[in-house]
């Protein structure tokens, strides 16, 4: 059997009285897109951070491609591989979307010490950043405008973008459909499904009919505990999640 | 050049070329102090455009910068001190009245005091930033009160100033010319920095450190760099002014110093090229004013900063963009978003050259 | 021994004088996230009242309250005109605003009194000495600066732990949102507070005066060791504040106390008396830099 891409063993963290990610264990194989549900509060948004190494778990370890990456910086996570895209948009704001783009293009390139060419002309930035944005379907009119003036839709869109250009080996997408229109939803389902099986993903994501279309397998939280784990058939079988969480979704 | 009216960097050269007309204009209309004027100004401004790469490019509020100001000036005055007395430095580095070498030892004297205040400083973020840059350059501050060798509170005086490639420094259009294409070089420096790859991680820094890491940027080393060159720009600044005045004290490493630089970098507008210019010469200019009309003139100064703050936001850059139309894009503006200009596209072509 | 007692007590004293500046930049800082450098105008706007009150009646009393009225209803006015508006700005903004400020007061002040500094008496029945230990009288007039300060630092203590204003005031700085929701008027909550600041400000500004004297510029000499014990405290806390003042108030004064006696011991007086001096001054802001590379948040973050 193939090495897990990410493996997430035993993860604990609490925050005063409160245990946010709870024995959590979760694998991630090569090439799958790997769902986390639950409903809020249940401890997603805090596994990924968790992953990325923007909060420092209590407790367990995180092995990603065979490496112990528990005590690196987020940093250091990024460039062996690891990206995530932020359910509130983490962008640059006055800059343009090509410049986010171009930007993450330039980490990956490697450090940043120069002074002198303008980095907005330098093709070896703008047509991997280029290659990026065409991938999320964001059309090139859009591409020097400030972020700030772009649509929310737009902006879900260049966040993936941005998550992209970093060239990653596996990718944690959290929330990438939150606040999306109907169709908007949709495309941006599309762009995923393109992505599939070529870069591995972990996805958190509430729009439960993309969850059960795009999904290789899913995992189910609950106060920070993963309650279940199978293919979508599987989960949707499960009495134990149709109890804690899709009858209550359905409630709602 | 489609947009040269509204490119940032013709309005430099423009304002650049037509300054360089002063000393020469300038006792045809009877004001001969207009050129010293221009000469603080053009001074200020290298010190301001050195801050605004902190402030307004790295969003770094760093609330020392007198204090490189202050280290370039005294590298100058305590060379010339060694060179009257005729005792070396430390009983090692000889004394010095030639600006050709004082001026490039001020230099890195202010980008080494740059180093160290910016690697401990750097550690901390938000208010603790400000405060420690602020205790860091009080330190200095008192540092050259105490010391009585060199004057002390009183500071030293600097009398005899060697010739530079022939030029004589004391001739005030000449130190003028020196002085304003000191600043040209420095701004085209400034220009090439913002726009670099370097340029584009300070700008992030700026507007997101989350994502800086996300995207696995280490920001630590990229603002320390932008520290040293701006204490680099600030310490260059001080050994004009010292040549200027003639004179050097603790009152150029002041905190309210580093106040009065920060104010022109905001008056000019926060992150432009030029602003800090504009700055420079506003404060300068209204310092002069005032004061020829009331020995009171803090009084009203206080009073329109305040209202500045408040009520004019993007300074006199963003006055000069709102009436001469949207800015070329590639000009990144730390606007708020509400006073960003609507949503256009701009053709491909002035985006790419 | 001796000496080094009354230098203790005399570190004690200007802790405490700095304890009532910090008390109410802290919370300032803490609750409505503002910098606010004219604080130290508060200061001295309490410090001008008292003095020129003392003078024209006499009046220790008199002088006390205007003291402190000046300072809390200049405080409050500052509050509604300026900084409100600065509480969704950037560090930056309030920074430059409030050093517009310190310009306006300080030549305001001169406006009005001139650039001579006044000289203000212990009032009488404050004054003399008082034997602290066999052999050491200490003055009278330190020893009451001592005990206000102590008292305020436990009024503080109880109006915040133990009132539905200290709760609110706690829940202000972290859950916003929530206070409002509870219908509490934020803004009046906010001008109250800020009252408050401006009042122990005063206070700290008029018991200064007859201590040092009274002039323009006086309220940012004590301001920036005043923002070195915020920061070494930990921003938003009162129980950091407290503590940071009276370390940095017995550093600051054993330093000065000491430091040109042992360099006289290497070299000439006058130079040993200037260098001293001048090491003596960079010495808290040498230990707030030390504190900060060890807690970069201060030593008792107030939002751990």
């Amino acid at each position: 059997m193939a090495e897990p891409v990410l493996s997430v063993q035993h993860l604990m963290k609490r925050f005063g009285g409160l245990t946010a990610t709870d024995d959590l264990s979760l694998e991630v194989m090569p090439g799958e897109l790997h769902a986390l549900i639950g409903p809020n509060g249940a401890g997603k948004t805090t596994a990924i951070g968790q992953i990325m190494g923007e909060i420092r778990p209590d407790a367990g370890r995180i092995l990603f491609l065979g490496e112990e990456i528990t005590r690196l910086s987020t940093p250091a996570r990024v460039r062996r591989g690891l990206s995530r895209s932020f359910q509130i948009t983490q962008l640059l704001e006055d800059d343009t979307a090509e410049a986010n783009v171009a930007l993450a293009v330039q980490a990956r390139a490697g450090h940043g010490f120069r002074f002198w060419r303008d980095a907005s002309r330098d093709a070896r930035l703008l047509e991997p950043a280029g290659a990026a944005l065409d991938q999320v379907g964001l059309p090139p009119a859009r591409w020097n405008l400030p972020v700030a003036d772009l649509s929310h839709g737009e902006r879900k869109q260049l966040e993936l973008a941005v998550a992209l250009a970093t060239g990653p080996r596996l990718l944690l997408l959290d929330e990438p459909m939150a606040g999306l229109g109907a169709s908007e939803s949709l495309r941006m389902t599309e762009v995923l499904r393109a992505l599939k099986g070529r870069i591995p993903i972990l996805l958190v994501e509430h729009d439960m009919d993309a969850v059960f279309s795009l999904a290789d397998r899913i995992s189910v939280l609950v106060y920070g505990h993963c309650i279940a784990s199978g293919t979508p058939a599987q989960i949707r079988a499960d009495p134990q999640v149709r109890a804690a969480y899709l009858s209550e979704e359905e409630a709602v | 050049m489609r947009n040269l009216w509204r490119d940032e960097r013709s309005w430099t050269v423009l304002l650049l070329v037509l300054a360089a007309f002063i000393p020469v204009v300038a006792p045809m209309l009877d004001s001969p102090a207009t050129t010293g004027l221009a000469t603080r100004i053009a001074i200020y401004a290298i010190a301001a455009s050195s801050l605004n790469l902190l402030l307004g490019q790295g969003g770094l509020v760093s609330f020392g910068h007198a204090a490189y100001f202050g280290l370039g000036g005294y590298v100058v005055g305590i060379l010339y001190a060694h060179w009257s007395s005729g005792d070396p430095f430390l009983g090692l580095i000889p004394g010095s009245n030639d600006l050709l070498v004082t001026m490039p030892l001020a230099i890195l004297v202010g980008g080494l005091g740059a180093a160290i205040i910016g690697a401990l400083s750097l550690r901390t973020a938000g208010v603790q930033f400000i405060m420690i840059t602020l205790a860091f350059a009080q330190m200095l501050f008192f540092l050259f009160v105490s010391l009585q060798a060199y004057g002390g509170d009183d500071g030293l005086a600097i009398r005899r100033v060697a010739p530079v490639l022939g030029m004589n420094l004391r001739d005030p259009a000449t130190l003028y010319w020196i002085c304003l294409g000191l600043l040209a070089l420095w701004l085209f420096l400034m220009d090439r920095v913002t726009r670099s790859r370097f340029g584009r991680v300070l700008a992030g820094v700026r507007q997101g450190e989350r994502r800086m890491a996300a995207i696995g940027i280490r920001t630590y080393l990229y603002k320390l760099v932008a520290f040293v060159i701006a204490g680099m720009g600030a310490a260059m600044a001080g050994a004009l002014m010292v040549n200027y005045a003639r004179f050097v004290s603790p009152d150029m490493m002041h905190w309210t110093k580093s106040g009065e630089l920060m104010v022109m970098v905001i008056l000019g507008g926060l992150g432009t090229l030029v602003g800090p210019v504009l700055g420079a010469a506003a404060l300068v200019g209204l310092e002069y004013t005032l004061s020829g009309l009331t020995e009171h003139w803090q009084f009203v100064l206080g009073p329109i900063l305040v209202v500045i703050v408040l009520f004019a936001r993007g300074g006199l850059m963003g006055a000069v963009r709102r009436i001469a139309g949207p800015p070329a894009l590639h000009n990144a503006q730390p606007l708020p978003p509400a006073e960003l200009p609507p949503a256009k596209p701009v053709p491909e072509s002035a985006a790419h050259g | 021994m001796a000496l080094l007692l009354e230098q203790l007590l005399n570190g004690v004293q200007l802790g405490v004088m700095l304890f009532l500046l910090a008390a109410g930049l802290t919370l300032v800082f803490g609750i409505m996230g503002v910098i606010n450098l004219a604080h130290g105008s508060l200061y001295m706007v309490g410090a001008y009242a008292a003095a020129v009150t003392a003078s024209a009646t006499g009046s220790a009393i008199l002088s006390l309250l205007a003291g402190l009225v000046a300072a809390a209803a200049v405080g409050m006015a500052l509050e509604y005109v300026v900084l409100r508006r600065l509480y969704a700005r950037d560090h930056l903004d309030q920074v430059l605003a409030t050093f517009g400020l310190i310009l306006f007061f300080n030549q305001g002040m001169v406006l009005l009194f001139g650039r001579q500094p006044l000289f203000v008496d212990v009032p009488e029945a404050l004054q003399g000495f008082v034997r602290v230990l066999p052999g050491i009288d200490y003055p009278v007039y330190r020893l009451v600066i001592i005990a206000i300060g102590l008292m305020v630092a436990f009024g503080l203590y109880w109006l915040i732990q133990r009132t539905r204003i200290g709760m609110l005031v706690r829940a202000g700085a972290t859950h916003r949102e929530m206070v409002r929701a509870l219908g509490v008027d934020v803004r009046l909550l906010y001008t109250l507070v800020f009252g408050l600041g401006a009042l122990l400000a005063g206070l700290a500004g008029l018991m200064a005066g007859p201590i040092l004297s009274v002039q323009p510029g006086m309220g940012e000499q004590i301001l920036i060791t005043t923002f070195v014990v915020v920061v070494i405290g930990g921003i938003g806390s009162v129980r950091g504040a407290l503590f940071g003042a009276v370390l940095v108030g017995v550093v600051d004064t054993m330093l000065r106390a000491y430091v040109p006696g042992l360099l006289r011991e290497v070299m000439a007086g006058s130079e040993a008396d200037a260098l001293g001096a001048g090491l003596a001054s960079m010495g808290v802001y040498l230990l707030m830099a030390l504190v900060l590379l060890v807690k970069p948040r201060g030593l008792f973050p107030a939002h751990a």
